[in-house]
């Protein structure tokens, strides 16, 4: 991939909301340039979608989050990817990982509450065929996500005016 | 002989300034300081008069202090700093920019730059010493120049030129009496830069009339385009160069106060007497965290650089774009755009833009001749903030008329 579209990424990253006009000013680039770059990342399920980083432990929503170990004999021809299909298309599922270690995928399992969990665990992972084991660990706290850190923090201690 | 009488006329003091040294009593207070007091009551401000990164130490850097706290590291060091620390200066040195110093004795590290300065001018200045000082520029080595007896001779440079010095300007000022010519490229408040090509003239001359030149090089990794020229780089000018840097502007470690020095043995191991009988050495937690900066820090530096080089593009198109002329600076985190068609005096364009559209910048008159009629403005702040700051400043020259 070139250059300009790694830095695009970067820089995207970083605030999705920055517009083509301002980017083809940061990089130095003629505006269309970027266009078409933007459009090809799009196109190619590079940039997969723009959403909002959210700190939801700040609202009235009292969602609980978990983190689950999974184990699982892989399926002949398929590897892992058919199971992890059947695990990632349920909508209480945001985020799923084949992992080395352990253990063999991870699964961010996010639920109205406690008991929707537990019985998302047991009704509907514990029991496909080929998940030999579970280990539910729930999250208590986000400090910092996608590199961004959730805790409110004074960041800019530099006096005003300086030489 | 004086009689009793005579002596108790002599040192009648009416008030607690007449204690002070005149050298002291007569330097003109910073420009930059009046300002800061403007500035520092007023809230809700987007501040573009910042002159130091925006970015926090890497946590590596900083991790490597506390480290260093933990096990105890809490002593002097020689007063030269840490031998491995002035090693890996000089490599970094070479590295980057191709000048060559031997660690044992011909660098020392110091509380910041500004040690540095404070020291080159006092080993090398006697009273009525000429010192040499291209202007705009940084706002301590003219009365540091004076504190020390010597005489600042400003030599002004102009944004038809890039702000650049020339050898005309700087021939058309020297004397019999000079002996400094401070040099201050990539520079504060211009952003302006000196080429390869730009420096030849001017090292011809400095060894003509055997000038010394401290190059204040602390913004040489800030360059856009082109990479730093040390004037200490050029043939012959090694020995007639001090050349002062530090960790703070391109490692973002200002508050660690760390600098150093690099010339001639001689001329550091006089400037090596005066730090050891006034400060000692440089704090030991400093001089570790400098160290890991330049074992293991050049890519974060070089990430930053990148940084600040996408802001700097958007800044200048920006005050074009809004007819404020901006000449393209090529060094350092400052733009330094002209705001003489306003009608306004720099001073009076930045109080009215912090009252009235709530964006500080520095006037450009602070920092010497050629600085009036322009602002500087630093780039050191997020994206969001300067595309704000930008837009206060439009309304503010259309609600001027301008």
């Amino acid at each position: 991939m070139d250059e300009l579209k790694l830095k695009l990424l970067e820089l995207l990253k970083e605030d999705a909301r920055r517009s083509p006009e301002l980017l083809a000013t940061m990089l130095d680039q003629p505006e269309e340039r970027i266009r078409q770059a933007i459009r090809e990342l799009e196109e190619d399920h590079i940039i997969v979608k723009y959403a909002t980083v959210v700190n939801w432990s700040k609202t009235t929503d009292e969602k609980v989050t978990a983190l689950i170990e999974v184990q699982i004999t892989p399926e002949r021809g398929r590897g892992f990817d058919a199971i992890a299909e059947r695990i990632y298309l349920h909508p209480q599922v945001k985020s799923v990982y084949l992992m080395s270690g352990a253990y063999d995928l991870l699964v961010e399992v996010e639920g109205k509450n406690l008991k929707e969990v537990a019985s998302f665990v047991s009704e509907k992972l514990s029991p496909i065929d080929r998940v030999l084991s579970t280990k539910t660990h729930f999250i208590l706290k986000k400090y910092k996500q996608d590199g961004i850190i959730f805790e409110d923090r004074e960041d800019d201690h530099r006096l005003q005016v300086s030489p | 002989m004086i009689d009793q009488d005579q002596m108790k006329t002599a040192v009648k003091r009416t008030s607690m300034t007449d204690y002070l040294s005149p050298l002291v009593r007569n330097i003109p207070p910073s420009g930059i300081r009046k300002f800061f007091d403007l500035v520092s009551g007023s809230k809700d401000i987007i501040s573009l008069g910042v002159g130091e990164p925006d970015f926090v130490t890497p946590w590596h850097v900083r991790e490597a202090a506390v480290q260093s706290l933990e096990r105890g590291r809490t002593t002097y060091t020689p007063n030269a700093g840490l031998p491995e620390l002035r090693e890996a200066i000089a490599e970094y040195l070479f590295n980057e920019f191709n000048v060559k110093y031997e660690p044992k004795n011909e660098v020392m590290v110091t509380i910041g730059g500004s040690e540095a300065i404070d020291l080159a001018l006092r080993a090398l200045i006697a009273p009525g010493d000429e010192v040499l000082i291209p202007e705009p520029c940084y706002v301590s080595y003219s009365p540091i120049a004076a504190i020390t007896g010597g005489v600042p001779v400003g030599i002004e440079t102009f944004a038809k030129d890039k702000f650049k010095l020339t050898a005309d300007a700087l021939r058309a000022r020297l004397t019999p009496r000079s002996k400094v010519l401070i040099l201050c490229y990539p520079n504060n408040p211009t952003g302006g830069i000196m080429e390869y090509e730009d420096l030849l003239p001017i090292a011809k001359l400095v060894e003509e009339h055997d000038l010394i030149v401290i190059s204040d090089e602390i913004y040489a990794e800030l360059t856009y385009g082109q990479k730093h020229v040390s004037i200490a780089s050029l043939p012959g000018m090694k020995d007639r160069t001090i050349l002062v840097s530090g960790f703070s502007k391109a490692f973002a470690m200002t508050g660690w106060r760390l600098g150093y020095a690099c010339g001639h043995p001689d001329l550091i191991y006089a400037m090596l007497k005066i730090h050891q009988y006034t400060v000692m050495c440089a704090p030991v937690m400093s001089q570790i965290a400098a160290y890991e900066a330049l074992k293991h820090g050049l890519e974060e530096k070089d990430r930053m650089v990148e940084s600040y080089n996408q802001r700097r593009r958007l800044i200048v198109k920006g005050f074009r774009e809004i007819g404020l002329d901006c000449h393209e600076p090529q060094g350092a985190f400052y733009a330094f755009p002209s705001i003489q068609r306003t009608g306004l005096s720099s001073e009076q364009f930045c109080e009215r833009l912090l009252y009235e559209a709530k964006v500080a910048a520095v006037p450009g008159h602070v920092f010497g001749l050629g600085g009036e009629g322009f602002i500087r403005c630093s780039y050191a702040t997020s994206v969001s903030q300067l595309t704000e700051a930008l837009e206060r400043i439009d309304r503010f020259l259309r609600k001027l008329g301008v």
